[in-house]
């Protein structure tokens, strides 16, 4: 059963060096994720969330513990990790199609197969009829759906997702949430959300999982008993319960 | 006119409008004074000899064939082009190498600083006696004066990039060599231009400072003539030269930003 959990993590620490003093960031973070599951990690801002994803990445160093991702120890960044950001970080100057392909550029794996399932992603995702065209003519929520493509094209094993929606406004947020999981679903992508808005978390995740304030550590991980899409787990009954759960750890 | 509404058609009219009066302004303010120029000189109240006036400069001009103004034209032309391609070129690659390490960059700062104020007019005599006293100097001179600016400015600019583009990149792996090409660079395009613009500027006063000091020809050797010799109708002609030749290179750098923008970077 080992196989299954795509990421395991295991007594995570991270201190790092700043000009004033040392930072504690996380410490003693231990979980793990199967496959397909959708992992929401919320906590007070400024806990080392973010921190915690980026170590995953591979883009900050750990100070002690183990991360595993596909049966690998984290150490650096590697293409069984995807991450996305709060901003879709689009180039200006490469039209849709060529942003898409920028990841399978950069890690020089732009083969003939590779390049069609990019295709295929922007056109299954409704962006099909943009491919020339250039960022600046999309609206937010689209720039996101191509910046996840972008990350989707590389086949990741498992999606970081930091803030992903935060920069969007709140009806482009529920939007693309929806979509977001839709693709994630269908991809049959794992991933691990970090976000502080809560109820994102609830209508987005299968398990929700609490971090203190720093030094972040793991306060409780939450199974979210709801399998619809995020809109309609907004008017599950049960959606109300999971919020003053999380509410009331979180504070 | 199908599609346009009255108003629109109004705003449209109103802008072509302001336009205009722009246009005509400009043109009409040096009109006047090249008319006041030569009105006041023909009728005695400013010494042509030593103001001279705009028809004795047109005939100075004119008479291309005895003061091969096209040779001196040429020459400077091409000592600046030379100064500007060499302190350009050699500047974006200074900034890549200081963009590239960061130890490097900290220890030159101190210098940078110090050679970016130096009036670098100083250091002609140096020049001069390093290089020999020819063309040569010349070209070394605009190019001292471009090389520090364009290098400064250009690593400004690499170093202002975006960081979380920069992070993207990483996020896929990227390693140094390819976030410079793929997100540093272009995104640094309009930057480079930019201080091409200042650096076509400054090669021409690193030419003209430095015909002043060596050479046997351009426009700043005859400029220094005709004031020796007190030929103002020649000084003003090449300073009139001068300043549509400066003109025209500007224009120049513009054009090619605007055709390598459109190819490189269609999406701005």
């Amino acid at each position: 059963m080992e196989i299954e959990d795509i990421l395991k993590v295991e007594n995570l620490c991270c201190k790092y060096q700043a000009e004033n003093g040392e930072v504690e960031a996380l410490k003693n973070i231990g979980f793990s994720i199967k496959k397909g599951e959708i992992v929401g990690i919320i906590g007070p801002s400024g806990c080392g969330k973010s921190t915690l994803l980026s170590i995953i990445a591979g883009l900050e160093k750990k100070t002690s513990g183990s991360v595993i991702v596909a049966g690998q120890e984290v150490s650096g960044v590697n293409s069984a990790v995807g991450y996305m950001m709060q901003n879709d970080n689009l180039l200006e100057w490469r039209n849709i199609y060529r942003n898409v392909l920028l990841g399978l550029e950069i890690r020089k794996e732009c083969t003939e197969e590779n390049r069609e399932y990019a295709k295929r992603l922007l056109e299954e995702y409704g962006l099909g009829e943009f491919c020339d065209k250039y960022p600046s003519q999309l609206s937010g929520g689209m720039r996101q759906r191509v910046a996840l493509i972008r990350t989707l094209a590389t086949r990741p094993e498992i999606l970081l997702l930091d803030e992903a929606f935060s920069a969007l406004d709140y009806q482009t947020r529920l939007k693309v949430s929806q979509d977001v999981w839709e693709i994630l679903k269908r991809e049959g992508v794992t991933a691990v959300m970090v976000t502080h808005d809560i109820p994102e978390a609830i209508s987005l995740s299968d398990r929700v999982m609490v971090l203190t304030p720093r030094p972040a550590r793991i306060k409780n991980i939450h199974t979210v008993d709801m399998t619809e899409p995020p809109m309609k787990r907004r008017n599950d009954s049960r959606f109300s319960g999971y919020f003053n759960l999380l509410w009331e750890e979180i504070n | 006119m199908n599609g346009i509404s009255r108003e629109r058609a109004e705003y449209l009219k109103e802008k072509r409008r302001q336009k205009n009066t722009i246009t005509l302004l400009r043109i009409g303010i040096l009109a006047v004074l090249l008319v006041l120029w030569e009105f006041f000189s023909n009728i005695g109240v400013i010494d042509d000899f030593v103001m001279s006036s705009p028809s004795r400069i047109l005939k100075t001009l004119f008479n291309v064939g005895n003061n091969n103004l096209f040779t001196h034209i040429g020459i400077t032309c091409l000592e600046t082009l030379a100064g500007f391609l060499l302190g350009s070129g050699i500047g974006i690659c200074v900034a890549i190498v200081l963009w590239w390490n960061k130890t490097v960059y900290l220890v030159s700062e101190p210098y940078l600083v110090v050679l970016n104020s130096l009036p670098k007019i100083a250091l002609g005599p140096v020049i001069i006696i390093w290089v020999g006293a020819g063309q040569q100097a010349i070209i070394v001179m605009a190019l001292a004066i471009s090389l520090v600016v364009t290098v400064l400015e250009v690593l400004n600019g690499y170093a202002a990039t975006d960081r979380k583009k920069i992070r993207m990149a990483k996020s896929f792996g990227a390693d140094k060599k390819t976030i410079f090409t793929k997100i540093v660079f272009p995104s640094n395009l309009t930057t480079i231009f930019n201080s091409l613009k200042i650096s076509i500027g400054l090669s021409l006063v690193g030419v003209i400072a430095g015909e002043f000091l060596v050479s046997k020809g351009g426009l700043g050797y005859l400029i220094v003539y005709g004031g020796q010799v007190f030929k103002m109708d020649l000084v003003m002609a090449s300073v009139f030269v001068l300043a549509l030749m400066a003109l025209l290179m500007y224009k120049g750098v513009v054009f090619a930003e605007k055709i390598i923008l459109g190819i490189l970077s269609p999406g701005k």
